[in-house]
């Protein structure tokens, strides 16, 4: 990774535009703000088009001679499938709300990445080739496709996280995720993807998860966390893989599997299953929560996320209980039954310990690990010492598709509550439904696009400091996997000394089991505060 | 050129409009929505001791069906409004509501605008309408009546206009049309108001001309002045220009998938009409990958031995 630019660099911007039409200017592909090409194995490996070894610095970007007509075709088809492709074309006035909501343009200045005319980028181009005002050219805001709009769409349509924020805002509901999936899915045609993304798609392919652990390695990683939870707690905890029979198939981003900080929620989940002695198994064939497709094709996507439902009718399984991710809750609740359902061959989930019935799950059959814990402690199903969590001044960072792509707002922070006794909101604008992005999203959590993960993370970072500022905190609690994985630089680097935690460490933190040996260490095995003798034992109630 | 200023182009512009807005309504409705994908602005609907926020993250087709009324009636997210800004190295955010409010204005002049003119073709005047005219004009200033959603429309397409051009931010997105479209409804706006106020039209000559009109046997209007026909003539530019212009999104909105769509898609099947199976690497071929490797990890086997397990399609019944 090159070196990092100063701060005094990165906030040497301002929220304007540019002295000439966006028209006229070509994107200028600066490094640190872009991804390398994808690898022509990768591509090949899941049979995608033009799979050769290019790189977006060089001039020749290795194009099919006919790029253009496939492009256009593929537009045309497109047109023809998505209603909100065609009405996005279509009704934009143009109004400027969603200027200023998008983080990459609160986060480089460039008015390219105002969501507006990120889809002006792509709308031109309807404009000319699908209207017939675009004949009228420029006046009628219509261009030419060239080599330099195509290349323009791969930076801009690489500089946005499918977040939904400006979505929220636009009279309209005008989706810039939208256009860009479909932008994208344009680009992926003539072989234009980053290696970053078809790297994992076609590790998920072939061997079930994005990270390319291979059934041998996920169990090791496993073993090794279950090595640290025994020193943690005195129990040995044993789980299974790929049982058939059981009654929860349990998927998590491998992410969880890989890396810290994923890891230590990876260690809340398992503490958790054992404490209620959850008949549950995990799978190593379908061991990606996340769906690195989705910001490929559609076509792709539906292709990895099928793992989850045969998975759970090879094994049998009643139903299937997802863990912390972002994305995957997206496609989870709004495409996979859709895609790959009916799942006649599950049942409607019911939590085995206070007997719930999941009926906002009754057809897609799967729970989110935040609703099904939620429900546990709501039930007083959990014994819990939250002040284990006491060190911690805990806020709380909204995903970007759980929170508008499903409306997963409260379950999370339900649970935050019943195990920390420190929790402080971020600013209004920032959280829920207008949560801003951790700027890494869609495939863009990358070391070589550093520069523009820290520009695009710099507004929430901007929130977290504020919080940090007023009421000390130094946590940010998430229930992402690509938060986990994304945020401990872009907070070293802006906000030092805040730790980013899932919300299922914490919870594991906090949660007593049976048996268990006098807890001094935290998840991370580091030593816990000593508790102040006359604070007393316990502590459960808040 | 009085018959075709007040004959012709009327329906003319009509046609325009009928057809046109059809065409545009057919052609997005004819493209599918193949995944549910409302965007979601509150809490789900999930466990009972959590609140759900039904309106803004609708459960079922009735709450959908109230989040579009919020959005249409209301503007809904025009009021979320909110500006961001850049002091020395830290962004703050503030509400702006001015947008939503000047845009509410004018939309909803222009309504009770529009409702007003129907007392040209209807005869007998309505009771509501004569209710709506007095409210309307209840300030009583002067005579003729000056109505309230007369100020507001101009105040609002002001706004509006000036908005697009003093902001280098909207300069720089804004297109041709985008003025024109503005214009041409201040344009409308003050001709209207130059026949009641300046060169008055005859009211009842009007009137007569215009029932003959939609009762399809038409006759021109004889005596127009020019304050009427330059008022008509840019009545009818925009009647006509209308649905081939950005003006459309009027009839889009009702359309637009990430607000029209119940958030429920977990708990009742989405329908994709054009969904096909696609290549999946199977569970089998996984175990052929790596059989050896599993066996000694002490993971079950499906197979002993390698299996002729070519590439199923999808998953889940699809084949």
């Amino acid at each position: 990774m090159a070196k990092l630019p100063k701060k005094a660099e990165l906030t040497q911007y301002s929220l304007g535009t540019a002295p000439a039409p966006w028209r006229e200017t070509k994107a200028e592909l600066r490094p640190g703000m872009y991804c390398y090409g994808a690898k022509g194995k990768n591509l090949e490996t899941v049979g995608m088009p033009n799979a050769r070894d290019w790189s977006p610095a060089e001039e020749d970007w290795k194009l099919p001679e006919d790029w253009r007509e496939i492009i256009l075709a593929g537009m045309a088809e497109r047109l023809e499938k998505y209603r909100s492709f065609r009405l996005f074309m279509d009704i934009c006035v143009r109004c400027g709300a969603c200027a200023d909501k998008c983080h990459f343009y609160l986060g480089t200045g460039d008015p390219k990445n105002m969501p507006v005319l990120r889809a002006e980028l792509l709308r031109s181009v309807y404009r000319r080739y699908f209207t017939k005002a675009g004949r009228l050219g420029k006046l009628a805001g219509a261009r030419d496709l060239t080599l330099d709009v195509l290349k323009e769409w791969w930076y801009y349509f690489f500089q946005c996280t499918e977040c939904r924020r400006c979505s929220v805002f636009c009279p309209y509901g005008i989706d810039q995720a939208e256009i860009t999936i479909i932008g994208r899915e344009l680009l992926n045609l003539v072989g234009l993807n980053t290696d970053w993304i078809a790297g994992p798609v076609a590790n998920c392919y072939m061997k079930g998860n994005h990270v390319g652990l291979e059934p041998q390695t996920i169990l090791s990683n496993i073993e090794f966390m279950l090595d640290d939870l025994e020193t943690i707690t005195g129990k040995r905890i044993e789980p299974t893989f790929n049982r058939k029979g059981a009654e929860i198939l349990f998927i998590t981003p491998s992410g969880d599997l890989f890396a810290e900080p994923g890891i230590y929620t990876c260690m809340g989940y398992f503490m958790l299953f054992e404490q209620l002695g959850l008949d549950y198994t995990i799978s190593t064939y379908a061991s990606e929560g996340g769906n690195f497709g989705f910001f490929t094709s559609n076509e792709m996507a539906k292709r990895l996320n099928a793992k989850m439902y045969a998975e759970a009718k090879r094994l049998g399984v009643k139903w299937i209980l997802g863990g912390e991710c972002g994305h995957m809750w997206r496609l989870v609740n709004q495409y996979m039954d859709t895609w790959n359902g009916p799942a006649d061959f599950l049942e409607t989930p019911v939590s085995p310990v206070t007997g719930t019935r999941f009926e906002n799950a009754r057809s897609a059959k799967m729970v989110h690990i935040a609703e099904f814990t939620a429900d546990l402690m709501y039930h007083d199903k959990l014994k819990l010492d939250p002040a284990r969590n006491d060190h911690l001044i805990v806020t709380f960072h909204d995903s970007c598709n759980t929170a508008r792509g499903m409306g997963l707002l409260d379950e999370p922070r339900y649970v935050l509550k019943k195990v920390c006794n420190n929790f402080h909101e971020m600013a209004e604008d920032t959280i829920r439904e207008k949560t801003l992005c951790c700027g890494s999203g869609s495939g863009l959590n990358a070391g070589e696009n550093m520069e523009l993960r820290l520009r695009a993370g710099f507004p929430r970072a901007n929130a977290v400091r504020e919080v940090k500022e007023k009421h000390g905190v130094n946590v940010l609690a998430n229930i992402c996997a690509l938060d986990r994985a994304s945020f401990p630089p872009i907070m070293d680097y802006w906000v030092p000394g805040t730790k980013v935690m899932g919300l299922h460490e914490l919870v594991g933190n906090a949660l007593v089991l049976d048996g268990e040996i006098e807890r001094t260490l935290d998840l991370r095995t580091e030593e816990l505060p000593r508790r102040d003798e006359t604070a007393g034992e316990g502590g459960e109630a808040q | 050129m009085t018959f075709f200023a007040t004959v012709i182009m009327p329906y003319l512009a009509f046609v325009s409009f009928l057809a046109g807005m059809s065409y545009r309504v057919w052609r997005w409705a004819s493209s599918p929505v193949p995944f549910r994908i409302p965007t979601t602005c509150g809490q789900q609907e999930s466990l009972p001791f959590i609140r759900a926020d039904k309106l803004e993250n609708p459960p079922d087709r009735l709450h959908a069906f109230l989040r579009m009324l919020l959005e249409v009636l209301l503007f809904r997210s025009l009021f979320r409004g909110a500006q961001a800004e850049k002091r020395g190295e830290t962004l703050v955010f503030g509400s702006a509501k001015w947008l939503w409010f000047f845009a509410l204005m004018f939309h909803w002049s222009m309504l009770f605008i529009l409702l007003r003119h129907l007392r040209f073709v209807l005869q007998p005047v309505p009771g509501w309408l004569l209710g709506l005219e007095a409210a309307d004009g209840f300030l009583q200033i002067g005579l003729p009546v000056l109505y309230i959603t007369d100020i507001f429309f101009l105040t609002g397409l002001t706004f509006l206009f000036l908005r697009r051009v003093a902001l280098p931010r909207l300069r720089y997105i804004s297109l041709p049309s985008d003025y024109l479209a503005v214009l041409l409804l201040i344009a409308v706006g003050l001709s209207g108001l130059a026949t009641r106020f300046i060169w008055r039209a005859d009211i009842t000559g009007v009137k007569e001309w215009a029932l003959s009109l939609v009762t399809l046997r038409p006759e021109p209007l004889a005596a127009a002045s020019p304050a009427f026909l330059t008022h008509l003539i840019l009545v009818m530019c925009l009647i006509a220009y209308f649905p081939w212009s950005k003006l459309a999104h009027a009839g889009g909105v009702f359309l637009s998938p990430t607000r029209n769509l119940a958030n429920n898609s977990r708990a009742r099947r989405h329908v994709n009409p054009w969904n096909y199976p696609a290549p999946v690497h199977s569970y089998a071929e996984y175990e052929n990958d790596f059989r050896e490797k599993m066996r000694k990890a002490g993971l079950p086997l499906e197979s002993a031995e390698k299996t002729e397990g070519g590439a199923e399609s999808a998953a889940g019944g699809l084949k």
